[in-house]
């Protein structure tokens, strides 16, 4: 009904900002939301699904004579590599050690849920990444004794798979459980991000793809991966092997090529975008360490000073080695974004620089050092362009009134003035991602979850156009007292509460029911060993030690 | 101590030349150099001096020597490593451990004597200690003392210690109540105060949320009042091991039992404990603090304290008396007649001395100590001398340091905690104001500092459980363990920071999840299993 309506308006008009391809989604769905609210409160969906509607009639599992498996009308069988290694995935997170009770009671079978029966509309794009167009969408049928799924693609698949394994549960004698259901559900927003920094503390990769995995578990589908920044790089480049071997922390603390294809297809295989981020011309420090003149020598009494600043924006070296450095960027990693950075420029250094202050002077910037900022990001955006590759950037970019790119994507990370500027690059027709409300690795006592869930993304000035420019936002944990053995506490569920706020309806928003639902889900997350901390007081049936 | 000081400053200089920096909390006195002795994990060996009075077969020890050659050489003690250095540099091939009075099997007490002396020369490779406890602190700095080239040859510095604690009460709070925290947990918890040389384990056992000691005279306590009776408690078993794990590491169970206010779970296990509130003239349902006006009530507490302190060897138990909420007592009526019998007023503060001078004389009466929390003697309840008080809040009713001088003054021990609630957290580098708390900085005689026997870093579980306990606690904790050890003026931020860095990563070494205090990394970071 509406909600689904204004759903697909949104993307459509996003779709349209981005020049794109829409790709109509041919769902026969039931449009109604008529879910009692009683029925809500025994359920413990996270995110909460666009439309439910449950029964009080049950239906039994029995781990020994229940499987997924394909419908013979669907587009995707079992040559779907996503969706078989789901379908293990998800047999393990509902019934988890309980498996081997093969021959259990009978029950009868009106009332035994024995298949889940998998139905992919559309061409199921099986083989491709996921894309910020990409279908997310399902529809959900829990009765027995099939179930059925059906989405356009697997993207929905995944979604819906994740959502039925939140309708799974034991009853006191252990005997797993789902209430007949019928649930369609598409996201609010199609971009739900994540963003670690594996800069200022190394990540191992274990710990990212154990991220990957939690994002799943709430419906989350780009993981922002902040790659490198002053303090060191980490990324070993192909095209410039140097940057790591001299730039990281140490020979050990480096992702090879290997690593990031591991993280790129554990990511895919759960519908997840990767998006890398090279930030520059600030926070680029280590980038020195193994590229000879890539920074800008800071001037001190007219004499250099030994130290260096942002990348120097003023030699053609550097756009040549750029060109090189994203050239490789762009076919290392398969999205169709790239994020560029652009924040925090300190100009200090290059307003020291005698060689920068001539060449000012010759491109007629006078005084004016964001003039400088934007033509070193406007070569940048233009490189990318030229590779087929769209652009994201902190909000400094526009802020500094450089010459945008049309269809570059502004990611606003400033809470000062958030609903103005909301409002004026929205309407100067740029995408935003928001990420200001949320920058998780700002800590407090107590519940802090209340405070991102509260937030609501279009609360702006702006027609509906402007608001349909909102693709989505990103909860930040940035690295600097953050590293493996903090991040996932951390991390969830606090994110839990970006995820639902990004996914669900903007009515959703009763944080009494929001809370009795995420402590059954960050206790859902424990079980399936993701060390997600508690919200407050409580316990949780199964809590081993992490 | 004009003598000590200018000591203490020479060497504070010459630790930042040497491998010495790795060490934490810092000792009272070092001196070390750069002469160094390779050491070989095939070979070396921890030993009983002749002259020792602990000898093979000493628990403490044996077990300790066991722990630490595992932490130092870990799997590489297995392997045969060939001796590949220039031999001019020689060889140590054993730390000799010297205890001067024996006793192996006791448990360390208030009153136990940590300290140690390191002797490592030419000559010999030397612990001496007065006691087992101060061997105990001896081997984990000398294990900090320890380090490998980047080629993996273990070295150790030339080198003197002498060293003692500055307060004998070094303490860490757990709260198994609000969240239940697993046994591993627990333990786990245990070896890291020991690397930070803690002393005392303070288990807030039970509270409002849950009741998960399993008493043998009330089991109806965690079957009615535990998160759930067959998991989320602790049984008499394992009490014993947390006991005899701390013991084994030089660190005293202190047990709370949290009276009469936080004891909600308590009631359903024990029906009529708890008062019951009224709205108006009928009861309403509700409980509150546990009943005083019973005989019920303290003869239950005789019998519930008979077990505790039994079961918890420390001669010191914590009894709580924090945060009672008079609202329900005032509303019950028979509460309301009992104080006008003994004419106590409108003084609720009143009712509750005469509920906590009651439980107070009971578990005297079995031979204990006690700590309270400092509402006790806020409230004017009349205690005995010799108790313990810890101050918990930072400003009311008076700032914290304050309250201190108050206590001292009128002549009761006093533990600090105030500053140091670990479960507050704030973004950035908050390690560095629980550092520099100077637990001494009040106003007082020097008798009334004398009285201050240490501190205590609290970790209340409201918001912490076994997910996230442990980068909550470390290297934070670390910060108010140094303090509560070292000299007054070991205060350098820029050192602290220095050694703390290095000291988290031994940590991961170690297998602890200890969280990062600033940007940058450690040779070996933390593993998810």
């Amino acid at each position: 009904m509406e909600q689904r309506g204004l759903g697909m308006l949104r993307l459509s008009g996003l779709l349209a900002a981005l020049g794109m391809l829409v790709v109509q989604a041919a769902l026969g769905m039931q449009r109604e939301r008529t879910t009692p609210l009683s029925y809500w409160r025994d359920l413990n969906l996270w995110p909460l699904p666009l439309s439910v509607k449950t029964t009080p009639r049950l239906l039994y599992l029995s781990p020994g004579n229940f499987f997924f498996g394909h419908s013979p009308t669907s587009k995707a069988g079992p040559s779907c590599a996503v969706l078989q290694e789901a379908f293990r995935r998800y047999y393990d997170y509902i019934f988890g050690f309980y498996k081997w009770p093969l021959g259990s009671d009978k029950v009868p079978s009106a009332m035994e849920l024995q298949k889940l029966e998998v139905s992919v509309i559309m061409n199921p794009q099986c083989d491709s990444f996921p894309n910020i167009t990409s279908d997310e969408s399902y529809n959900l049928l829990v009765k027995g004794p099939v179930a059925k799924l059906t989405a356009n693609r697997v993207w929905g698949v995944l979604r819906g798979l994740e959502t039925f394994s939140q309708l799974i549960y034991q009853d006191s004698y252990g005997t797993f459980i789902a209430n007949e259901s019928n649930i369609v559900d598409s996201p609010r927003f199609p971009h739900r991000g994540i963003l670690i920094d594996t800069s200022r503390h190394f990540l191992p990769v274990k710990t990212i793809l154990k991220t990957l995995d939690a994002m799943a578990f709430n419906k989350f589908n780009v993981l922002h991966w902040h790659i490198v920044d002053d303090q060191s790089f980490p990324y070993q480049s192909i095209t410039f092997p140097e940057l790591s071997n001299k730039g990281s922390y140490s020979l050990s603390h480096v992702y090879t090529p290997n690593d990031v294809r591991t993280v790129i297809e554990y990511a895919r295989l759960r519908g997840i975008r990767i998006l890398p981020e090279f930030d520059s011309p600030g926070h680029t420090a280590s980038w020195g360490k193994g590229q000879k003149d890539v920074l800008t020598p800071c001037y001190h009494a007219r004499e250099p000073s030994g130290t260096f600043g942002p990348i120097n924006p003023i030699l053609n070296s550097t756009y040549s080695f750029l060109s090189q450095l994203f050239k490789e960027i762009s076919a290392v990693f398969p999205d169709e974004f790239i994020h560029l950075g652009g924040d925090e420029v300190n100009f200090g250094c290059w307003e020291s620089n005698l060689a920068v202050q001539h060449f000012m002077r010759n491109k007629g910037f006078g005084k004016k050092i964001e003039k400088l900022e934007s033509f070193y990001m406007q070569r940048v955006l233009d490189m990318i362009s030229a590779m087929n590759k769209r652009s994201i950037v902190w909000q400094e970019v526009y802020d500094d009134e450089g010459k945008l790119t049309q269809g570059t994507v502004v990611q606003i990370w400033k809470m000062g003035n958030l609903r103005m500027k909301l409002s004026n690059i929205t309407a100067a027709g740029f995408p935003v991602i928001i990420s200001a409300p949320w920058y998780l690795d700002v800590i407090s006592y107590g519940q802090d979850w209340r405070h991102y869930y509260s937030v609501e993304p279009l609360n702006f000035e702006g027609t509906r156009e402007q608001k349909q420019l909102v693709i989505g936002g990103e909860a930040c944990l940035w690295g600097e007292y953050v590293d493996a053995t903090n991040l996932t506490p951390r991390l969830w569920p606090r994110a839990s509460a970006v995820g639902e706020r990004l996914w669900s309806p903007p009515e959703v928003t009763d944080l009494d029911d929001a809370y009795r639902r995420l402590t059954r889900h960050r206790c859902r997350m424990v079980k399936r060993g993701i060390a997600a901390q508690p919200l407050f007081t409580g316990y949780c049936d199964h809590e081993g030690r992490m | 101590m004009a003598g000590s000081t200018l000591r203490f400053s020479l060497l504070l200089a010459a630790a930042f030349a040497g491998r010495a920096t790795a060490l934490w909390p810092w000792p009272q006195y070092i001196q070390t150099s750069e002469l160094r002795y390779t050491i070989f994990p095939h070979s070396f060996q921890f030993q009983y001096h002749l002259s020792s009075a602990a000898q093979v077969g000493c628990s403490v020890l044996d077990e300790a020597f066991q722990r630490y050659r595992d932490l130092l050489f870990g799997s590489v003690a297995l392997r045969f490593s060939h001796p590949i250095e220039k031999r001019h540099t020689s060889e140590k091939n054993s730390l000799m451990v010297l205890v001067v009075t024996p006793g192996c099997d006791q448990f360390p007490s208030l009153g136990s004597v940590e300290n140690y002396t390191l002797t490592i020369n030419d000559e010999q490779c030397l612990l001496l200690s007065e006691t087992v406890w101060g061997a105990l602190r001896g081997l984990e700095t000398f294990s900090q003392l320890i380090w490998r080239s980047p080629e993996g040859t273990f070295y150790v510095n030339k080198t003197d210690i002498e060293d003692f604690p500055r307060f004998p009460h070094r303490g860490l709070l757990l709260d198994t109540s609000r969240h239940y925290l697993p046994l591993a947990s627990i333990l786990d918890t245990l070896d890291v105060m020991a690397y930070n040389k803690f002393n005392v384990f303070h288990w807030h056992l039970v509270d409002d949320s849950s009741f998960p000691y399993e008493s043998f005279t009330f089991p109806d306590l965690t079957k009615k009042g535990s998160y759930n009776p067959a998991t989320h408690i602790y049984t008499a078993q394992d009490v014993k091991e947390v006991i005899e794990y701390a013991r084994l590491r030089g660190i005293r169970v202190l047990a709370e039992f949290d009276t009469p206010g936080h004891t909600l779970s308590w009631g359903p296990g024990v029906p009529g404990l708890l008062t019951p509130c009224y709205s108006g003239s009928h009861p309403s349902g509700t409980f509150g603090p546990v009943n005083p006006i019973l005989n019920n009530t303290y003869e239950f507490m005789s019998t519930f304290f008979l077990e505790i302190s039994t079961v918890f060897p420390d001669f010191y138990l914590h009894l709580g008396g924090d945060e009672v909420d008079f609202t329900c007592w005032k509303s019950n009526p028979d509460i309301q007649a009992f104080m006008k019998k003994k004419g106590f007023g409108d003084d609720f503060k009143k009712l509750e001395s005469f509920y906590i001078q009651t439980l107070l004389d009971i578990v005297s009466a079995y031979g204990k100590g006690y700590v309270v929390w400092q509402e006790v003697f806020d409230n004017k309840v009349k205690v005995r001398p010799d108790t313990i008080i810890q101050v918990w809040r930072e400003e009311i009713p008076v700032k914290y340091v304050k309250e201190m001088a108050l206590v001292t003054r009128a002549g009761f021990r006093a533990l600090l905690s105030a500053p140091w609630y670990l479960n507050h957290i704030t973004y950035g580098p908050d390690w560095k104001e629980i550092y520099l708390v100077e637990p001494l900085a009040f106003e007082g005689s020097p008798e009334q500092k004398a009285l201050v026997i240490g501190g205590e870093a609290c970790m209340w579980g409201e918001y912490v459980d076994s997910t996230n306990l442990v980068p909550r606690l470390w290297p934070r904790a670390g910060a108010v363990a140094e303090r509560l050890w070292s000299n007054k003026m070991v205060s350098n931020l820029d050192f602290a920071f220095k050694r703390l860095s290095h000291f988290r990563c031994e940590l991961l070494r170690r297998g602890v999840q200890a969280q990062p205090l600033s940007v940058g990394y450690c040779d070996m970071e933390f593993e998810q299993t």
